[in-house]
């Protein structure tokens, strides 16, 4: 195992920022979230939970896909160059690291999207064990390990030292550019971390959340059940549960008018959102009840009937700490593992 | 460096329009090839196409006509939203930006269809998709049984493909149409009343296979009517439609249950649709 003392990580960053755009958590706007990091970002490694997830770096907020032109009768497209920007994402938790994962089972998936897939493969994941989990936390659940989070390259934060370790070719290559600034790390303290963290981890509110597994046997009587209503009536249809979680994904494509060319762009969206399934005559969800009932039912059901069981949700709270409403996953799991019965 | 070579999955291609037929009042057909000629992909019957109004986006429609058409493909589109509002207002010549194709077919190819006796369930612009089975079958005839095409529309005048109902495929071997209209009206001696009365009239043998297509509530009424006159939902196919923007299973805005009406429909047996939760 390799370190690095904080008095070198100003080094470090510079010279990862080196290899390509860092992207790190930091103090922005009163908040922690990742940003680019340069010469003066406050980089906050402290900080469990970043606002946001880092899912932008490969599945931006908006991007182009293509302009059209017109002349006359005429029309060309011209789709944009697939992104070839070398990134490195700094930083990431275990549960994050895992949504990239979830990601990947749909946009990876044949037909490939080929945006995604140029930036998921241009870009080294560093990750950074939790050593102070939040109260809000349920990785867990979903039997991601906090403590070892994977990705590339793993890091452990222990007192002034980042210790290092190389998982992947990808991380050993980054970190055979940066090797001159690495020094041989003891795995103790690595260890002892990894084993208070786990203590404090059992004793989380969330320790023993469990979702039902018998819920997507059950799925007609759970879709049918009252707790919707009760569940769905508080919701502000804010869509703030969508931004934030890291592995909701769905998607518009729009076009916009701009000096005589149209620019096609995708942009997130919400199937909260009232309009998303909106059609010329007849809108299927039109109730946000219905709405409601689709997000979670396609996180806790829909989802792992394709994916061998995996759930659209890696336990980051997010969605805890931030609806306006108190809503969240954690609720409506517990909630219809009832709901059977309801 | 440039990398345009790999192109995306939402990347669509140029076609132009060489063919606009005004069907009825509110009903144009369009005729797509590649601009230097040929159709701009194959596909098979039930499939789909994103059609581009640039500038305000995409729809997806079923491609009326059949595969068997070598040169170019065929979409009947109702005006009744923004993008089929500009594409009613185009002119002939006019590129287009298309791809696909989207969804699973009609089991065309398979022993579900191939040498049963068929009829072919259709309301307004329902005939769309059905149309390019219709056609494919015809030109491979020998290995379907009987065809029956069962057609409703407001009035006369909303039949799409008069021409081709009432001239050209019932002379057909083995085939038959039977059309009515949702009110009398002068010159028309034909059936009145709505398509589920009139399947019950025609007193099919529930032997046969059914290819259902239409508005949603006629969709309901007509497979009710079926499964009084004794077939069984495993003997339906229909279509289901959905708001789409990919096309390909990853923008979320098609799912219902597990499936995505864009890529595991929009052809769908009824009793695959039972298993769906009831929200399309």
């Amino acid at each position: 195992m390799l370190k690095i003392n904080k008095a070198k990580w100003a080094e470090l960053f510079a010279a990862l920022s080196a290899q390509g755009t860092l992207y790190l958590p930091a103090e922005v706007d009163g908040k922690v979230d990742f940003t680019v990091w340069q010469d003066g970002t406050e980089v906050n490694l402290q900080a469990t939970q970043t606002a946001k997830s880092i899912k932008n770096v490969f599945f931006p907020q908006i991007e182009n896909l293509l302009d059209f032109k017109t002349d006359g009768l005429k029309l060309s497209v011209e789709q944009r160059m697939l992104p070839e920007e070398d990134t490195i994402a700094f930083g990431v938790r275990g549960c994050d690291v895992c949504s990239f994962e979830v990601l990947d089972k749909v946009f990876l998936k044949e037909p490939v999207d080929a945006f995604y897939k140029a930036r998921r493969e241009h870009c080294t994941i560093v990750s950074l064990a939790c050593s102070a989990p939040d109260e809000t936390c349920f990785c867990d659940t979903f039997a991601i390990d906090a403590t070892n989070p994977g990705g590339d390259v793993t890091t452990w934060l222990v007192g002034d030292d980042l210790f290092w370790q190389a998982n992947t070719d990808k991380g050993k290559e980054l970190t055979e550019k940066i090797q001159a600034l690495l020094a041989e790390g003891d795995e103790a303290g690595v260890n002892a971390q990894q084993k208070a963290t786990k203590e404090i981890m059992a004793k989380l509110p969330l320790a023993d959340f469990k979702i039902d597994p018998k819920i997507p046997a059950e799925q007609e009587k759970v879709f049918n059940s009252a707790i919707w209503k009760q569940l769905s009536d508080s919701c502000l249809s804010c869509c703030a549960c969508t931004y934030v979680c890291p592995t909701c994904h769905c998607y518009d494509v729009r076009d916009f008018e701009i000096d005589n060319k149209v620019e096609r762009f995708r942009c997130w969206d919400s199937c909260m959102c009232k309009d998303f399934t909106k059609m010329a005559a007849v809108n299927p969800r039109v109730s946000r009840l219905e709405r409601f009932r689709q997000r979670y039912m396609h996180k806790l059901v829909y989802f792992p009937e394709n994916n061998e069981g995996t759930f659209a949700c890696v336990g980051c709270g997010r969605c805890l700490q931030k609806c306006p409403v108190s809503l969240n996953i954690v609720k409506v799991a517990k909630a219809l593992g009832v709901a059977k019965d309801v | 460096m440039c990398n345009c070579g790999s192109k995306d999955v939402l990347t669509p291609q140029i076609g132009v329009v060489t063919e606009i037929r005004t069907e009825t009042s509110d009903v144009k057909t369009f005729r797509i090839e590649k601009p230097e000629g040929g159709k701009v992909f194959d596909f098979m019957p039930g499939q789909c196409a994103m059609l581009s109004a640039p500038g305000m986006g995409e729809a997806i429609f079923s491609i009326t006509s059949s595969p068997t058409t070598k040169d170019y493909m065929e979409f009947s589109i109702k005006r009744c939203g923004e993008i089929t509002e500009y594409l009613h207002a185009i002119e002939v010549g006019q590129q287009i930006a298309i791809r696909g194709p989207y969804g699973k077919s009609f089991p065309v190819t398979t022993e579900a269809l191939k040498h049963k006796d068929l009829i072919f369930i259709a309301g307004g612009i329902g005939l769309a998709p059905l149309h390019s089975v219709i056609d494919y079958m015809l030109a491979n005839r020998d290995d379907y049984g009987s065809i029956d095409v069962v057609y409703g529309a407001r009035s006369k005048e909303d039949f799409v493909d008069y021409k081709e109902l009432s001239e050209v495929w019932p002379k057909e071997k083995n085939t038959k149409v039977h059309l009515t209209i949702d009110k009398a009206q002068e010159g028309w001696t034909g059936n009145v009343g709505f398509v589920p009365q009139f399947l019950k009239d025609l007193k099919f043998t529930p032997d046969k296979t059914v290819l259902l297509c239409g508005p949603p509530i006629m969709i309901k009424l007509c497979l009710a009517a079926l499964i009084e006159m004794g077939f069984a939902k495993t003997q339906v196919y229909t279509t289901l439609e959905f708001r789409m923007k990919c096309g390909v299973g990853k923008c979320g805005r098609c799912n219902v249950g597990n499936k995505y009406v864009c890529k595991d429909g929009p052809v769908f047996r009824c009793d695959e649709i039972d298993e769906l939760p009831d929200e399309y």
